[in-house]
């Protein structure tokens, strides 16, 4: 097994397009690193890179400490997993696993039975290698097709886009398969996914791509708590962040539904902007009525009107609209575009407890707590006050 | 939500009843009197053909997102010319009448002639087929590589062959992975190959695990030979030489040598070195079907390009009998006129009705002058044309079945 760095690569297509852009990133031997972004981020051509299906226009790829740059993708001993699953219903399980190792001829059928029966009982497939594909379970014969990518033994495992063409239900036992076998065997694995619920349930450490440009990589809490930029907080989470305006005064914040003092610490941040775009996600607000009054050192309380309301059984979402100037709208529109998200919400997302009475069409009194929220450039985009945000558990 | 189904046809494809199918079902669930059942690979997804007016479609559910993007690619290679199944439309925006999205549906016209490899096999299991299997399938992905497309999925399954006078060509069905570069990188090329090998093997294993595959076949060596095979044929299509500087009918030599392969050079690029007595000849763009187009050309007619080597030939005879009998040579496009309508035509249509659509004509004629060959050969004497026709559709098309639109209980 070995890591994986690439040093300030670079991918530029013919056209002159920029697929990947100056990224350097260092996969410790033994991680799981996923990849994420939406769809033209350039994950899938890093990978592509990666396997050597790609060429680095420039830029060091590193597999194990030794450059890989020039090496033939077969050279590079990287499994590239699900690519090739099809199973074949008249062999065995076995056999399914078996036959890729017979093709290079290295290896003697004892150590073909050793490899294969190996990986089968890291699959639990150890009772199913004498049936036929048509006996086993939808995940069962995933799991076969992860066999063949175990008994190479490779270097590193890559997974591109897997489970995307899978039904929901499988496509979460999947997940918690991969990551339980990436731990199990500790084998150094990119997975790319442009889903971020799924790169937040499975990698060590997450690395955003947005543009060819990597954003951010951090672990999925850290993502989650201090995201760098617009782009990494509005991508990561679901629902997204809100993103409201802010007018700046000293150190007095007014956001179109309340105004209040942020600590001086917080306003040294700001520098000399008087607008700025404010972040803050639907599960930091909470309805006041079951809020003990205690616990009301940081928050921000004030009413607005409901529009409508969604109850989900463990918790009540709540869309509460607000207006906003036309320069941070524009910036929020070509956000939601980069975000490829379906549209520009100039609406507050609130989830609160699902205890709560707030009705649509009423006038609700909530809180925030305004520790947990973020202030960003509405130009550049980058969290200013990511270095303050409280890092909760 | 209520959904609304869209129908996405290209031009003068969209058969007027399509509409009428039942969307709101999942496509396995379909009862409906346009379904029609032919011998087909396997597959993940759920296949099914409906025959509406005169033409028959395969259907394939898939998500709406990888319809699309198979639906473009599929669009895209068939552009450039190359042999791949007619993707004609798209339905999207499904829902079921309970409620609930249902997935997309890529349309394409069902490939008439075509048979998948498991027929083929059922029919005749040993190594020359095997070995005409390779070679279709590396002329495919040559083509393709030159061109610029990434398969990624290229398995006996995802390929479907026409027969092609004795050898088979293969048409690539399934372009779920498949990516257009220019120019393909080399790791992807080495890359297709390396997924192509082991598919193979996987097919053909498993066709011996049932029995199919007669035992003197060696899985490893057919894998191997498709390796081989795609190298010299991608050196010979693509590879630079270099000649001296003043032997220019070498570079004939090579155009040529690209030509029996069936391909033409339509463009090739010539480098001097600095000096100026060597030359660098590089083939910029070869497109197979060198013979193809020449009986095009001559004749009008559209066959694949063994085919059309096989007519070329009967039509060079002709016309050294013609000569022979009338006593001075016809220009070449007399004999090719009266080959049409002295040979071909008349036997063509010689075939009864119910025993068309067994073969292909051209398919027909180049299996029928094998007949008479073996014919001749047995009687001691040339065995003529309504004999030799006579008893190759009494002793051999008979026991065919009809290969336009193969359906066989398995
Ligand atoms: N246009 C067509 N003409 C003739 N046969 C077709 C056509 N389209 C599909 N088929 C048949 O249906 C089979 C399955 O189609 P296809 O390979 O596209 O399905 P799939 O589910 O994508 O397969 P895979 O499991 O390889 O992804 C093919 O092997 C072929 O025999
Ligand atoms: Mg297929």
């Amino acid at each position: 097994m070995a890591s994986i760095s690439v040093k300030n690569v670079v991918k530029q297509y013919a056209d002159g397009f920029p697929a990947v852009n100056d990224i350097s990133l260092d996969i410790g031997d033994g991680e799981l690193m996923i990849l994420v972004g939406p769809s033209g981020c350039g994950k899938s051509t890093l990978l592509r890179m990666i396997a050597g299906l790609e060429d680095i226009t420039s830029g060091d790829l590193f597999i194990g400490g030794e450059r890989a740059n020039d090496k033939a993708p077969r050279d590079r001993n990287l499994a590239m997993v699900f690519q090739n699953y099809a199973l074949y219903p008249h062999l065995s399980v076995y056999e399914n696993i078996a036959f890729p190792l017979r093709l290079n001829g290295n290896f003697s059928d004892d150590e073909i039975r050793r490899k294969v029966e190996e990986a089968a009982d890291t699959l639990e497939l150890r009772d199913h290698l004498e049936r036929k594909p048509s006996q086993l379970s939808g995940g069962q014969r995933q799991r076969v097709a992860m066999g063949r990518a175990i008994v190479r033994q490779a270097e590193a495992f890559l997974f591109d886009e897997p489970l995307s063409n899978l039904d929901a239900k499988l496509r979460g036992q999947m997940r918690t398969e991969i990551s339980r076998l990436q731990r199990r065997l500790g084998i150094t694995t990119v997975y790319v996914t442009h889903d971020q619920t799924e790169a937040m349930t499975l990698g060590d450490r997450v690395a955003v791509l947005r543009k060819g440009v990597l954003q951010q990589v951090a672990s999925p809490r850290e993502l989650y708590q201090r995201p760098v930029n617009l782009f990494v907080a509005g991508f990561i989470g679901s629902p997204p962040m809100n993103f409201v305006p802010a007018e700046i005064e000293g150190r007095k914040v007014s956001l179109p539904f309340v105004s209040f003092e942020v600590p001086q610490e917080v306003a040294d941040q700001f520098g000399d902007r008087q607008l700025l775009i404010a972040g803050i996600r639907p599960e930091h607000f909470e309805d006041a009525a079951l809020v003990d009054a205690n616990d009301l050192s940081h928050s921000v309380s004030f009413s607005a009107h409901v529009d409508v309301t969604e109850w989900l059984g463990n918790e009540l979402f709540a869309y509460i609209p607000f207006e906003t100037s036309r320069e941070i709208h524009d910036r929020l529109k070509t956000l939601a575009r980069e975000l490829d998200s379906e549209s520009l919400r100039t609406q507050l997302v609130v989830a609160l407890d699902a205890g709560s009475r707030i009705g649509p069409g009423e006038d609700a009194k909530l809180t925030f707590d305004a520790s947990k929220m973020h202030f960003f450039d509405p130009v550049s985009g980058d969290n200013l006050t990511r270095e303050l945000a409280a890092v909760a558990s | 939500m209520a959904r609304t189904v869209q129908f996405r046809f290209l031009a003068g494809h969209e058969p007027s009843n399509l509409i009428d199918l039942p969307w709101s079902v999942p496509l396995e669930h379909w009862d409906h009197p346009a379904l029609v059942r032919r011998t087909r690979g396997q597959s993940r997804h759920v296949v099914r053909f409906v025959h509406l007016g005169t033409k028959t479609f395969a259907l394939k559910e898939m998500s709406e997102h990888e319809a699309h993007k198979e639906y473009g690619v599929l669009r895209q290679i068939r552009a450039a010319g190359l042999p791949v199944v007619e993707a004609v439309g798209l339905v999207t925006g499904r829902e079921a009448a309970e409620g609930g999205a249902l997935d997309g549906v890529l349309v394409t016209r069902f490939l008439d002639y075509s048979l998948p490899f498991r027929y083929l096999f059922s029919i005749e299991g040993g190594a020359p087929l095997s070995h005409k299997l390779v070679d279709a399938a590396v002329v495919l992905l040559v083509r393709l590589h030159v061109d610029g497309f990434y398969w990624g999925d290229c398995s006996l399954s995802n390929l479907l062959f026409r027969r092609d006078a004795g050898s088979l060509m293969a048409y690539l069905v399934d372009a779920e992975t498949s990516q257009h570069r220019n120019p393909l990188p080399e790791g992807m090329r080495e890359h297709e190959l390396e997924i192509a090998r082991e598919n193979f093997a996987g097919g053909l294993l498993d066709l011996a695990a049932q029995g199919m595959l007669s035992s003197e076949v060696e899985v490893l060596e057919v894998v191997n030979m498709l390796l081989e095979r795609y190298g010299l044929l991608w050196d010979e299509l693509t590879g630079v030489t270099e000649i001296d500087a003043r032997e220019k009918h070498l570079i004939d030599q090579r155009i040529r040598r690209i030509n029996d392969m069936g391909f033409d050079v339509d463009e090739l690029v010539m480098e001097h070195d600095p000096a100026g007595d060597r030359l660098r000849i590089i083939p910029a763009l070869v497109e197979e079907g060198h013979h193809a187009r020449e009986l095009r050309r001559m004749t009008g007619l559209e066959v694949q390009e063994n085919q059309a080597r096989r007519l070329l030939n009967d039509i060079a005879s002709y016309g050294a009998y013609l000569a022979r009998v009338e006593g001075r040579a016809p220009p070449p496009a007399v004999v090719a006129a009266r080959w049409i309508a002295e040979v071909y035509e008349p036997m063509v249509a010689q075939v009864p009705e119910d025993l068309r659509g067994r073969l292909e004509p051209a398919e027909l004629f180049h299996e029928l002058l094998e007949h008479r060959y073996y014919l001749s050969e047995a009687a001691g004497y040339e065995v003529g044309n309504d004999t030799g026709l006579r008893s190759y559709l009494d002793s051999v098309l008979r026991f065919r079945p009809s290969e336009q639109a193969l359906f066989l209980e398995d």
